[in-house]
């Protein structure tokens, strides 16, 4: 497996070799901090673009087709589009949270976003409490999107808002809980350590009931937390018009959009490195040539390979299930992922002690 | 109408005021004074639980009035009677909304139009022009140049209005509020994804559960009844297609009926074949459409567009005949525009084979969900007298356990030859609401595929004079449209063009009942409920 | 720096009926533009014409065929009309389908103001052209044009979904031929354009109970 850190480790210290420490760091820190946002907005763009190719697939239509070959850059031209429409700003509202509100829900994602191992060595935040911190910071995105609903001083946004808050926020314990269950079977909770312990296998198959118990949970209520169908509920169309969104237009709606997108793919790459290895490939043991073939292929396809089937996933759900309705979700994790998830996670003890874990 | 002599004499009885006057289907004219009691024993005594419609009237010199069209559905007797205010100035009825939940809207209707007060009316506020309309439109004498278009956004009225009877024979105006400061009213529409069109609902909300729902109308309020009163009877045809435009079909061969029955004309064979296939084609096309929009409110856009793939289908079979996609304007006066394509039998038949297999589909995708179920069943209840009362007819009123197909209570067409089960279902939720138009899809399948083969030979077209003049007289006919009985009043004064036309909405029934079924629901069931009464607004407001 | 416009899979003689455009063409073309202005404006204007967003807004019955563009048959997602909004604030063009009558005129001009700029009005069928069958009736506003400012007009009643896909395109080319450095479009300056705006507030100021939290 090729280890980025070899060139992070070459720059770092080609960099000190010409200045003092302090300002490599803070080189390497820009450098990394464009890099960072620079790949956010590919992935935005590719999960744009593939939300509306697969969407289309299901829908039996053929999706953007006349720009660029099949309609390959047609978001490049949402995104042109975005940039040059006026920023309305709303009489009566509040407006320096109004204006607040976007920044926060993306600032949240770029944060959730830099905790992704993409490969060996390419881990930007990597920590001993990596899982915890990831947790942190998605949750703030919360704040964003309650913000954005108080402050638009409309009455649908703030409907929107308040579902929103009800929903994520209960949502998020299942996530911690389903994390959880394969955080006592790994005992860490650093991102890279987590997909370095799947070598001989992924946690899937290693933790096998319990995981995939957690993994059916985390998926469910992944898609709750970012808020996208049938749990679509605070920008749902057909009630609140667009939801917490309703007032905002040009590039601060875009920002919300981007954000539900990179989201999407968080939650999915975290499945991806959690449940499914990550960027660690496919390895059976006891079979030593498959393994050695699967190690050439590098880690970020498989990283990509992986948190997109998830994504893939997600959006067949999308498209085919319709909306729940606000009791019916909270119904759904209060009374069945809370409690499954526990009992779950009471078998994970039992396996891990017992040493059922393969 | 049927059954007219035995009535005739009970009615007399009841109230020897009235006057039976035979022109046309003949009706039951009763001075005002003595209406509600007439109303009232025919609800109570004789039984007669359905308004079909209730239309206002302006008569000139008699005054101005309403025409009610009432059935007994337990034994299928109509009656029409007419209830004339000679004062034009301050013209006033009693209201009936006590005993047919239904007349609520319509009177609003007819107060709005004809500026008749009805006494005892709880919310007599105008129903679709502006609070601050000037005049009353359908008067005869009303002035167009009143109302220039006005720009000023309208003032959503928080009170609504009643004229309460004195001791002394007047009456007083009082006013109540609909809803208090402190109550969070939400306004959904004019222009929202999930209304179906235009229509406007203030929603009371407490959290996300409905407290109290105030239906605005009339943001698509074309006059058309008005436009038809000067024009010929074969002009007055197009604006029966761009009412309900899922109905286009039944539409007009309702209005085709009507005149054709002015007329005394009798139609060939040939024409009723045609006309009872391109009916239930568009029923098809219609329940297929319903599904998709229902799945979209609901967010199962997939389903969406297997609606739309459908339709496609249905829409090429009829366009390769009539021409039209939308509006076909096919029914004419004494037949069809043209005779069917050669293909027509053919491509029938290959869309019955294709047909059949994807409503299984429907049901393995949606149906078959549980979100669906879930979000379905047992929301939006409509009880079986509440349906009657309201008069919410089709599907609505047969998801509720009324036998109310207009198919089978007056068959028209070739409708008594054929061979078709009634879809009734009993539980009056969104699911039965739902299902009732899936099945009758297959029954609409039926049908087709019994008449597709024996369509005679005959004229398509019969022979009428140019200038088509009616005699003077009332008619009334109705027909099964897609979502309820579209019935059509027919007024002349032997002119060539109709005195009064009336359209009964099948629309605006079901939207009356909506603040009674969805209280205490969520936001997202006045969706579902929306979608499931599959109301067309422009055929509401006409 | 010269300017053509070109829309893909639509030849150029295709739109040959539309005089209006071709003027606009003409006096770009005759008077040129600043090379980086020029791309920027390019690059900006192939942005917007491919990715309209339309509002979902449907009065009768043109709107169940602007539904069957979004239709798998029709599918105007191949342009980039995708996005249909339900809020007008994220939407590029208003697409009147249907009837304006006089009670709905205020509500489709207060929807047209909460739009976005650059936003664009297509008319579609008979009636929001001018009023089509209904045109002698006391409640029907003969024509949208009288109200908002109309980019294109789609006659039929209803217009055919391939006539619509038309509509959408001249649509494209229109926006195509556009300035977004320059404000060729704006009918009136900025100056005036803010004057209005103060008057609009003063105006807003009187009477404060006034309620702009719903939308319409």
């Amino acid at each position: 497996m090729f280890d980025f850190g070899i060139w992070t480790s070459w720059i770092h210290s080609q960099l000190t070799a010409l200045m003092p420490e302090g300002l490599a760091i803070f080189l390497e820190c820009v450098a990394i901090g464009i890099c960072l946002l620079l790949m956010y907005v590919v992935i935005a763009i590719i999960m744009i673009y593939m939300e509306r190719k697969v969407c289309a697939a299901f829908q039996c239509r053929l999706g953007p087709t006349r720009v660029g070959p099949w309609g390959s850059i047609q978001v490049i031209c949402d995104v042109f589009k975005m940039l040059t429409k006026e920023i309305i700003t709303v009489r009566h509202s509040d407006k320096f949270l109004y204006n607040l509100a976007p920044y926060l829900v993306i600032l949240a994602s770029v944060m959730a976003f830099a905790c992704i191992p993409v490969s060996r060595g390419l881990e930007i935040l990597d920590f001993n409490v990596g899982v915890l911190f990831f947790m942190a910071a998605s949750s703030i995105g919360v704040v964003g999107i309650l913000l954005a609903g108080w402050s638009s001083n409309n009455k649908f946004s703030l409907i929107g808002a308040m579902r929103s808050g009800a929903q994520m926020i209960s949502y998020e314990l299942s996530i911690g809980l389903s994390i959880l269950t394969i955080i006592v079977l790994t005992d860490t909770m650093q991102f890279s350590e987590i997909v370095m312990r799947q070598a001989d296998g992924w946690f899937i198959f290693k933790g096998h009931i319990p995981a995939v118990i957690a993994f059916i949970i985390y998926l469910i209520a992944g898609n709750a937390e970012v808020n996208r169908g049938p749990f679509d509920l605070p920008e749902a169309e057909s009630e609140l018009t667009a939801g917490y969104h309703t007032e905002y237009s040009g590039m601060h709606f875009g920002l919300f959009y981007v954000a539900e997108f990179v989201n999407l793919f968080i939650v999915s790459s975290i499945a991806a490195t959690i449940f499914l290895g990550g960027w660690m490939p496919l390895h059976i043991p006891g079979l030593d040539g498959f393994n050695a073939v699967m190690d050439y292929i590098p880690g970020f396809v498989w990283f990509f390979a992986k948190a997109l089937f998830v994504v893939w996933l997600l959006m067949w759900i999308k498209w085919t299930f319709p909306r729940l309705r606000i009791d019916q979700i909270l119904t759904l994790e209060w009374k069945y992922l809370v409690p499954i998830g526990l009992v779950n996670l009471l078998l994970m003890v039992v396996v891990v002690v017992f040493k059922l874990h393969f | 109408m049927e059954n007219n002599t035995a009535i005739k004499d009970r009615i007399t009885a009841i109230e020897p005021a009235a006057v039976w006057s035979e022109a046309g289907d003949g009706l039951f004219k009763v001075p005002a004074a003595s209406f509600r009691h007439l109303a009232e024993q025919l609800r109570h005594a004789e039984g007669f639980d359905f308004l079909r419609s209730l239309t206002g009237v302006d008569e000139g010199e008699e005054g101005l009035g309403c025409i009610y069209h009432l059935e007994n559905t337990g034994t299928g007797e109509n009656v029409a009677v007419s209830a004339l205010d000679t004062d034009r100035e301050n013209a006033s009825l009693p209201s009936v909304h006590d005993l047919w939940k239904g007349a609520g809207f319509n009177e609003r209707e007819a107060y709005d139009f004809f500026g008749i007060k009805f006494i005892g009316h709880p919310d007599l506020r105008r129903l679709y022009l502006r609070d601050d309309w000037k005049g009353f439109p359908l008067r005869k004498d009303y002035d167009m140049s009143l109302n220039p278009l006005n720009m000023e956004n309208e003032e959503a009225n928080d009170d609504s209005p009643s004229y309460v009877m004195t001791k002394d024979g007047g009456y007083i105006l009082k006013r109540h509020p609909l809803f208090e400061d402190q109550e969070y009213v939400i306004n959904i529409g004019p222009q929202h994804p999930a209304t179906h069109g235009v229509l406007r609902f203030r929603v009371s909300l407490e959290g996300e559960i409905i407290k109290k729902l105030d239906v605005h109308c009339g943001y698509i309020h074309r006059g058309i009844e008005k436009l038809c009163e000067s024009m010929t009877y074969p002009q007055t045809l197009g604006f029966t297609d761009r009412l309900d435009y899922l109905g286009a079909m039944q539409n007009r061969h309702a209005l085709c009926m009507c005149i054709e029955k002015a007329m005394g004309l009798e139609v060939s064979d040939r024409i009723r074949y045609i006309r009872t296939i391109m009916d239930e084609l568009q029923r098809i096309d219609s329940h297929l459409l319903f599904i998709a929009c229902l799945s979209q409110d609901m967010g199962a856009l997939e389903v969406f567009f297997l609606g739309f793939r459908d339709r496609e289908k249905v829409l090429d079979i009829l366009e390769q005949t009539t021409g039209g996609r939308l509006i076909q304007a096919y029914n004419r006066i004494g037949g069809v525009q043209a005779d069917i394509h050669p293909d027509f039998v053919k491509k029938v038949k290959e869309f019955i084979k294709y047909m059949r297999p994807k409503l299984q589909e429907y049901h393995e995708i949606f149906t078959g969900n549980v979100i669906v179920q879930q979000r379905l069943e047992g929301t939006g209840v409509l009880s079986r007298e509440d349906a009657i009362s309201f008069g919410a007819t089709g599907g609505t009123g047969r998801a509720s356990g009324w036998a109310c197909d207009v198919r089978k209570r007056h068959p028209y067409g070739v409708y008594d030859k054929v061979d078709f089960k009634e879809i009734v279902l009993d539980n009056g939720d969104c699911f039965d609401r739902y299902m009732v138009r899936v099945k009758e899809i297959e029954e609409s399948l039926n049908i087709v595929e019994q008449l597709i083969d024996n369509i005679p030979e005959g004229e398509y077209l019969m022979k009428t004079k140019p200038i088509i003049k009616l005699p003077e007289g009332s008619w009334y006919s109705a027909v099964e449209g897609s979502r309820g009985e579209f019935g059509v009043y027919l007024e002349s004064r032997g002119d060539k063009s109709p005195y009064r036309l009336k359209f009964r909405s099948t629309g605006l029934p079901l939207v009356s009942c909506i603040d009674t079924i969805s209280r205490n629901a969520k936001i997202a069931d006045l969706i579902a409920i929306g979608g499931t009464l599959d109301y067309v607004v422009p055929d509401i407001d006409r | 720096m010269k300017r053509n416009v070109d829309i893909k899979s639509m030849k150029y003689e295709d739109f040959n009926d539309n005089e209006y455009i071709e003027q606009m063409l003409k006096e770009l073309r005759e008077n040129g533009t600043n090379v980086i202005v020029g791309c920027l404006d390019d690059v900006i204007e192939w942005g917007r014409s491919n990715s309209l967003w339309p509002l979902t807004f449907a009065t009768s019955c043109c709107g169940i065929e602007f539904m069957a563009i979004g239709a798998a048959r029709y599918d105007f997602a191949r342009f980039g009309f995708e996005v249909a909004r339900a809020s007008p604030r994220q939407a590029d063009f208003i697409m009147v389908a249907g009837t304006i009558t006089n009670k709905m005129a205020p509500v489709l001009k207060r929807l047209y103001d909460q739009m976005a700029d650059p936003k664009y009005v297509v008319a579609t069928g008979g009636c929001a052209i001018s009023g089509g069958p209904f045109q002698k009736s006391y409640h029907v506003v003969n024509g949208v044009d009288k109200i908002i400012p109309v980019d294109v007009y789609i006659p039929g009643c209803p217009p055919r979904p391939e006539a619509m896909l038309y509509g959408l395109m001249q649509l494209q080319r229109k926006v195509k031929a556009q300035r977004f450095f320059g404000g060729v479009n704006k009918s009136i300056s900025e100056k005036e354009y803010e004057k209005l705006m103060r008057e609009d507030t003063n105006k807003a100021e009187d009477n404060r109970d006034y309620d702009e939290s719903g939308l319409a």
